[in-house]
């Protein structure tokens, strides 16, 4: 039983690192139908700010944390107006090199500057260096604060969505981009908001991996990238609670075959899951099934 | 009528054997060394690979991005017999098991996940791959694990490069000229009318898949038996990507593209050898323009063929004889 929370907390930790990556996805498919590749090494990017900020700048976590969404969201809105824009009525595949093309890019980029070796967060000290014990299930303060900030995100994202204008014209661009345009809505900058709002969440997510993990390296993006894709798929693509649901639903069974020692087979869980998903229920656990037009 | 078509074929075919005898005679000669001879390789399971690629992707319309699982089923399995059992015999039953069993998976994998659309799909196969690629993995005891299998005895050359590349190519050629092949033509255009018209979609996504699936087992055994050395890492998620990358630069749905993208594809990355540092921030840049310029790829859905050169003979005659 204390086995079994133990495993909930650490999935639920491993799980907000692939919500909030897995809602940048979503978002993105949402409005212009593409997978972004190059989400998973914003992310990476976002992780290797933190370091710069926290070990060489020596910056507490909270303006590292700011920092990394600043330079991550800048760097989404670069990519999307420099690769994605020129293709926006090119066919589907062509984006999608693009996108895989970019990340590649991005990873050897940073692999050219940073080297490939792997780089330790400094040790965190004060009160992200404690750890909690319930009975026997332990709780570090960095996965609380993993939990607190990924909610808080998660809350400030559906406020914007639901709430504000930009909000409503993003869901008004994802349903119908030429209907929304006729109604004077500019869908070039609301596709920039977007990618903007997602971009900022990958790097909340990567340098919280680099606080939790303690350790990254230029192609960490990679194997995270595809099963918060894989977990934005499960909870329904383009359906932002859907997101968040598959990533906590994905970090929490992937802990668990972990915990009972099929490590070597985590990822082909995943990746199975995915496969049987897209088969019985191809919209996803939230998706609404949608007719096809003739 | 009849006697001009025989005409051809028999041009094609000389050309095609004077295409072997050359560079058969530069190895001979040693003007095609051993460091040439490996990009000779890789140029030509990059063109099966690329080929078989272009049937699935280009011609049916079904994005894969798993092709390289196929690959690793035939490099594992043609690499696991010679390594028992030595022979050139052993090296043909491999390379044929192999690319059986890469066909049965694809069944097995086509069947159920070809109803999807698109990039539902895409994902689906990549995820495939990946289920493969940790397979082979943690099957410690037969595969040797991450560490991969070393000490292949090389049984590939020229000649049985060339068959199966020729081969590969003629087979999917032939079969895109039959009314298989209309047929799936007809899919990628347009699902719904396509089975209007009484086509069953299902069979010739899956037989397309399966075709591009036994040719990739092929291009896995060839890798195999020439390189010497194999490890689940090589036909990750990367490698998937060069070939589609390979389909996609050529343009989708044209052979002669594909075979022109893998020839240019294996130079470039053999001209980069000398800056690796920079190798893959070149190759993505490369990507990134190709797409940004010339979406449709180099070209588009077009072929090469010989009466294009008859063409641009003609031209220049008629040059020269205005002059």
């Amino acid at each position: 039983m204390e086995q079994l929370l133990q495993q909930i907390v650490n999935g639920i930790s491993l799980g907000s690192i692939y919500a909030l990556i897995a809602l940048g996805y979503t978002m993105v498919y949402g409005i212009i139908k593409l997978i972004n590749f190059a989400h998973c090494d914003i992310y990476m990017i976002g992780a290797y700010v933190g370091y710069v900020c926290m070990a060489k700048l020596g910056l507490g976590f909270f303006p590292s944390l700011l920092a990394s969404m600043l330079v991550c969201t800048l760097l989404g809105v670069a990519i999307e107006k420099i690769a994605y824009k020129p293709l926006r009525n090119a066919t589907r595949i062509a984006a999608l090199i693009t996108a895989i093309g970019v990340s590649l890019f991005l990873e050897y980029t940073t692999m050219f500057f940073a080297t490939a070796n792997v780089r330790t967060y400094p040790p965190m000290t004060g009160f992200m260096a404690k750890t909690f014990k319930m009975g026997n299930v332990v709780i570090s303060a960095q996965q609380i604060l993993i939990a607190i900030i990924t909610i808080i995100l998660m809350v400030l994202l559906q406020l914007i969505v639901k709430k504000t204008r930009i909000g409503k014209a993003m869901r008004a661009v994802s349903l119908d981009k030429d209907a929304a345009e006729l109604m004077g809505i500019n869908a070039d900058s609301t596709i920039s908001f977007t990618f903007a709002l997602g971009s900022a969440l990958a790097g909340a997510a990567g340098i919280l991996v680099g606080v939790y993990y303690n350790s990254i390296n230029p192609l960490m993006g990679v194997l995270p990238g595809l099963k918060a894709f894989v977990a934005a798929v499960f909870g329904g693509i383009g359906i932002i609670p859907g997101a968040m649901l598959g990533g906590y639903l994905i970090g929490i069974i992937e802990t668990f075959v972990a915990g009972f020692g099929y490590s070597m087979y985590r990822d082909a869980v995943v990746f199975a899951i995915l496969i049987l998903i897209l088969i019985l229920r191809p919209a996803g656990l939230l998706g609404k099934n949608t007719g096809e037009k003739v | 009528m009849k006697g001009t078509l025989s005409a051809q074929l028999i041009r094609k075919l000389i050309l095609v054997v004077l295409a072997y005898a050359i560079v058969q005679l530069l190895i001979s000669v040693n003007i095609i060394n051993d460091y040439l001879q490996a990009t000779l390789t890789t140029i030509c399971i990059n063109i099966i690979l690329a080929v078989s690629l272009n049937l699935i992707t280009g011609f049916t319309g079904q994005f894969s991005l798993g092709h390289a699982g196929f690959m690793s089923i035939g490099a594992y399995t043609c690499a696991l017999i010679i390594l028992k059992n030595p022979t050139t015999y052993n090296f043909l039953l491999g390379t044929l098991l192999g690319a059986l069993l890469a066909a049965l998976v694809g069944f097995l994998v086509g069947l159920p996940t070809l109803r999807l659309r698109g990039d539902y799909l895409a994902i689906a196969t990549l995820g495939m791959a990946e289920i493969i690629k940790i397979m082979f993995i943690n099957m410690d005891k037969i595969t040797n694990g991450p560490r991969g299998l070393s000490g292949i005895p090389r049984f590939v050359n020229w000649t049985w490069l060339f068959i199966f590349t020729v081969g590969t190519v003629l087979l999917i050629r032939n079969f895109l000229k039959s009314s298989h092949g209309r047929a799936c033509i007809a899919i990628r255009e347009d699902e719904i009318a396509a089975e209007t018209m009484g086509i069953n979609i299902t069979w010739y996504k899956v037989l397309a898949f399966v075709i591009g699936a036994f040719c990739a087992g092929i291009a896995g055994a060839l890798y195999a038996s020439y390189f010497y050395f194999i490890k689940p890492d090589i036909f990750g998620f990367l490698k998937s990507v060069d070939i589609l990358v390979m389909v996609v630069l050529g343009g989708m749905g044209s052979i002669s593209g594909s075979i022109l993208a893998a020839i240019l594809l294996a130079v470039i990355s053999t001209l980069l050898q000398s800056f690796s540092e920079i190798r893959m921030i070149l190759y993505a840049l490369i990507l990134i323009i190709i797409m940004i310029f010339r979406p449709q790829g180099l070209l588009g859905s077009r072929e090469i063929s010989l009466s294009a050169f008859n063409r641009l003979g003609k031209f220049f005659a008629f040059e020269k004889e205005a002059k």
